[in-house]
């Protein structure tokens, strides 16, 4: 009965999925800015996201660094307080998010395209990212505001693990350091320090400027031009060092009173322009990434009624991101979820997927490829990081004949080229057990 | 994988229509001979479309003992079907290419699926199959019983906010259902039934107790003759008829302090407030959703410049009103106090920011700058169909209906100062008031 309904649908459909992808325009800036623009008339909104190659893995050894910059960024600018500036935004409708991760930090400016509503939105946004005053006294609150959300990450089991996990695996590689920083990093930071972070980092030639919405290219340009004009000028930031690999097993607990034990297993696996990506994305969607599906999800949720949650991800970055299995589950089962994930991880590494399971993860792909598309939100993210990471203008074009292009050997390879099951890090954190659970 | 859609509170309130007549969702509603209603939302800016199907069953029909019911059948509606077994369900929609999952709430229960657009009918098909024909076998409840405890587990025990949010929603609801916790109580979990889910799934996921939601790629009639093909066909069946609960509107002043293993110290303050669906004065629930939208709509709002910057007596606050529910809500605050400050000192500045504004109103710069703001978010909403089927699901299961979409902007640019002051005269009063504060003990470790 399914087999018919199927059958009639599934070819029809991947010749017209190309549509759905919008064309892209890009320019580089004198300044050494990189702009990247779809125009989109369906809204008439616009959305602009700066990123600057300025996250957490430029702290240096003042872990919070990036990310209290950019915190900064709107808290007094051109000697306007916090309140004159956000009340300009917010008195035009315009909505402005900044954030910072292990390699970007970002500013995302949603504005209605009225004119006057634009005008006053980039006109300030311009202010923010060109005129920071970092007051002295908005610099003392940010940083103690820091403090506290520190306190937030020392009562989440899912936090501690992640900061633990992250440092077992990277050292003392900037990517070992958390991007919100310690209490003891915080506490040398300086708003000098904050000043000269801002001057090297946020400069013109370290931006990527995406532009999604209702203006043609000229508005474009003019903006990209108007706001990376503002920006300090200067070149982009040297290469992150390369990853050392630990090169043996590790295994921590971090003690923590939970009702559950949160478990991270994993290592530093590819590069953002890896040629492996493909194949490793296909991989981990079987594995782990597909949702109820995949074989980690359905083993230790449908199988034993283990954990609610169970995954595989990984994040590929300027420099190798990790690939973590992760899960949390009773702690008296905390051994055993352990084995059942070496187990499928151990099977699926050798062996590989089936035919049966590429086919279905290549199908849900592609066949879910328009779904990342369908919002002008959705859009600004890809052409940021298509920019920030210098991917192929037609990375977007090409993306489905290249998961189609995937084959079974290739996952497999891929996957034992970055993964050496010798040498995984494993983090539970959860209470010490008296004696292991049997 | 099921995202439990706790607290409706939190959901950025509310509904906003379009700001000009260009933009208006053209949306369409049908109803089906056995009682189901279908509504359309056209938005033909991408080749994809979202089908959900909402029932008007959540933790707010709970009758005590029961707790969690909805939410672990919404688990069990994965477990498959005499046609589909097993999880034929999550792999058809996979291999569509689709994503799918489903939320529990206070008011409704809710299943969706996003999927190329000429996919829908298979959406649809597996969507009315496990309406009428779900296999509740005792061996997948015992497991996945487990995985909601699990799941309470991760978001609720291991969360101390959220654990004495928990807490804190008994007192700060003392009658009415709203205080049942939407993953159920732990004891109630462990003596839940299969029995007791066939019940409940016969009671409440009748046709007509039904709203299929779908929005994106599609045209309106072609939607109704697959929901009629899919749907149509199940027998109708009547509903029982819940009494609308009791709930005390002004149960007077009430205070819960709470201590437990945590690092950080925090406030809320809850007022009962009506809804849309509950408001004598139909302007009330759109002041108090510009009220919320002045106190806490942005950095220039008054929480974020008078308690973290000015007084830096809060590192973070918030305001929050839902103005989308069954029964009477809350207008809420949560803060942490600022470094070196106390819960009290921030307990009694947030409650003079009450007073202020109740004695002194609002500027008609702050007036326009929140009205504004919400008028602008509702056109960025249109930016996602996901969320617009879901504002239609939640406005059809709060029984307020979809409609009132439409009226949106127009009432909230009618909203005067005067109305913002009378509601916060009117509803942010000590006997409607209750004032929970998490007191961090720490905790033994390891």
């Amino acid at each position: 009965m399914r087999h018919r309904l199927l059958s009639f649908f599934l070819f029809a459909l991947l010749p017209g999925l190309a549509l759905a992808v919008p064309p892209i325009q890009h320019w580089t800036l004198d300044n050494g800015a990189r702009a990247y623009f779809v125009e989109s008339h369906n809204l008439p909104i616009v959305d602009i996201r700066l990123t600057f190659d300025a996250g957490g893995a430029r702290d240096g050894t003042l872990a919070g660094l990036a990310r209290l910059t950019n915190a900064l960024l709107d808290q007094g600018n051109g000697g306007q307080d916090a309140g004159e500036v956000a009340f300009r935004l917010e008195s035009v409708g315009a909505r402005l998010s900044g954030g910072s991760e292990r390699d970007m930090a970002w500013l995302h400016l949603r504005s209605l395209t009225e004119p006057q509503a634009l005008e006053q939105a980039v006109d300030t946004l311009a202010l923010i990212v060109g005129k920071p005053d970092f007051p002295p006294a908005a610099f003392e609150r940010e940083r103690s505001r820091m403090l506290v959300g520190l306190q937030a990450v020392h009562q989440s089991p899912d936090e501690l693990g992640n900061r633990a996990f992250y440092r077992a695996l990277y050292g003392n590689h900037p990517y070992g350091s958390p991007p919100d920083g310690t209490e003891e990093s915080l506490a040398r930071i300086e708003r000098q320090h904050v000043i000269d972070f801002y001057n090297r980092y946020y400069s013109s030639g370290n931006v990527v400027i995406a532009i999604v919405g209702a203006i043609d290219r000229a508005q474009a340009e003019a903006l990209a031009e108007r706001i990376s004009g503002a920006l300090p000028q200067g070149p982009a930031a040297p290469p992150l060092p390369p990853v050392t690999p630990r090169g043996e097993r590790h295994e921590e607990q971090v003690p923590f009173n939970s009702a559950q034990t949160h478990i991270l297993i994993g290592q530093p696996a590819l590069k953002r322009d890896d040629e492996d990506i493909f194949a490793f994305m296909v991989g981990n969607h079987v594995l782990g990434g597909g949702g109820l599906v995949s074989l980690l999800t359905s083993t230790m949720r449908d199988k034993h009624g283990l954990s609610y949650s169970t995954s595989s991800h990984f994040v590929p970055s300027a420099q190798p991101g990790p690939f973590v299995i992760s899960t949390q589950v009773r702690n008296d089962s905390a051994d055993r979820a352990i084995e059942v994930l070496r187990e499928v991880f151990l099977d699926f590494l050798h062996n590989g997927p089936t035919p049966r399971q590429l086919e279905l993860a290549k199908r849900n792909i592609t066949g879910g490829f328009p779904l990342n598309l369908n919002s002008n939100r959705k859009i600004v993210g890809y052409l940021s990081s298509i920019g920030f990471y210098r991917l192929p203008l037609d990375y977007l074009d090409t993306y489905l004949e290249r998961i189609e292009a995937v084959t079974a050997e290739d996952v497999r390879r891929a996957f034992q080229r970055h993964i050496d099951p010798d040498t995984l890090v494993i983090v539970r954190v959860g209470p010490q057990q008296e004696a292991p659970a049997q | 994988m099921h995202r439990l859609l706790f607290i409706v509170l939190v959901l950025l309130a509310l509904p906003l229509t379009a700001a000009s007549a260009a933009e208006r969702p053209q949306i369409q509603e049908f109803m089906l001979k056995n009682g189901m209603k279908v509504v359309v939302r056209p938005d033909h800016r991408a080749p994809v479309v979202v089908s959900m199907v909402w029932y008007r069953i959540g933790s707010s029909y709970e009758e005590p003992g029961l707790t969690g019911i909805s939410h672990v059948l919404e688990h069990m509606m994965f477990k498959g079907t005499t046609r589909y077994p097993g999880g034929e369900f999550s792999r058809i929609i996979a291999e569509q290419g689709g994503r799918e999952n489903a939320f529990t709430g206070r008011d409704f229960t809710a299943y969706f699926q996003q999927l190329a657009a000429d996919r829908l009918p298979i959406a649809l098909e597996l969507e009315a199959d496990r309406m009428r024909n779900l296999r509740l076998r005792e061996e997948d409840f015992r497991s996945e019983v487990q995985v909601v405890m699990e799941e309470r587990r991760l978001r609720t025990e291991d969360n101390p906010i959220a654990l004495a949010l928990e807490h804190f929603n008994t007192i700060a609801y003392p009658l009415s259902p709203y205080r049942n916790p939407i993953v159920g109580w732990m004891e109630d979990l462990e003596a839940l039934t299969v029995a007791d889910l066939q019940r409940w799934y016969q009671r409440w996921y009748t046709p007509s107790n039904a709203i299929l939601v779908v929005a994106g790629d599609v045209e309106p009639q072609e939607v109704l003759r697959l929901a009629e093909r899919h749907f149509g066909r199940i027998p109708a069946r009547a509903t029982p008829k819940q009494r609308k609960p009791v709930t005390l509107t002004s149960p007077g002043s009430r205070r819960l302090e709470l201590s437990l293993p945590a690092e950080l110290p925090y406030l809320a303050i809850s007022f009962q407030a009506p809804s849309i669906a509950t408001a004598s004065e139909d302007w009330e629930p759109y002041a108090l959703t510009v009220l919320a939208g002045i106190l806490d709509g942005g950095e220039s709002a008054r929480l974020p410049s008078e308690l973290v910057r000015g007084q830096e007596i809060a590192a973070g606050v918030s305001a929050s009103y839902s103005a989308v529910a069954r029964l009477d809500g809350q207008f809420s605050f949560g803060a942490y106090p600022a470094r070196g400050r106390s819960l009290h000192e921030l307990e009694a500045a947030l409650l003079e920011q009450i007073a202020r504004l109740q004695e002194e109103g609002v500027s008609t710069d702050e007036l326009e700058r929140a009205k504004n703001q919400m008028i602008a978010d509702h056109l960025y909403q249109l930016d996602s169909i996901f969320y617009q089927a879901m504002q239609i699901g939640l406005l059809e299961t709060a029984g307020i209906g979809w409609q009132k979409l439409l009226e949106f902007e127009e009432r909230i640019r009618a909203v005067t100062a005067e109305q913002v002051q009378t509601v916060a005269r009117r509803y942010l009063t000590e006997p409607r008031r209750a004032i929970l504060h998490l007191n961090p003990i720490s905790g033994e470790q390891g």
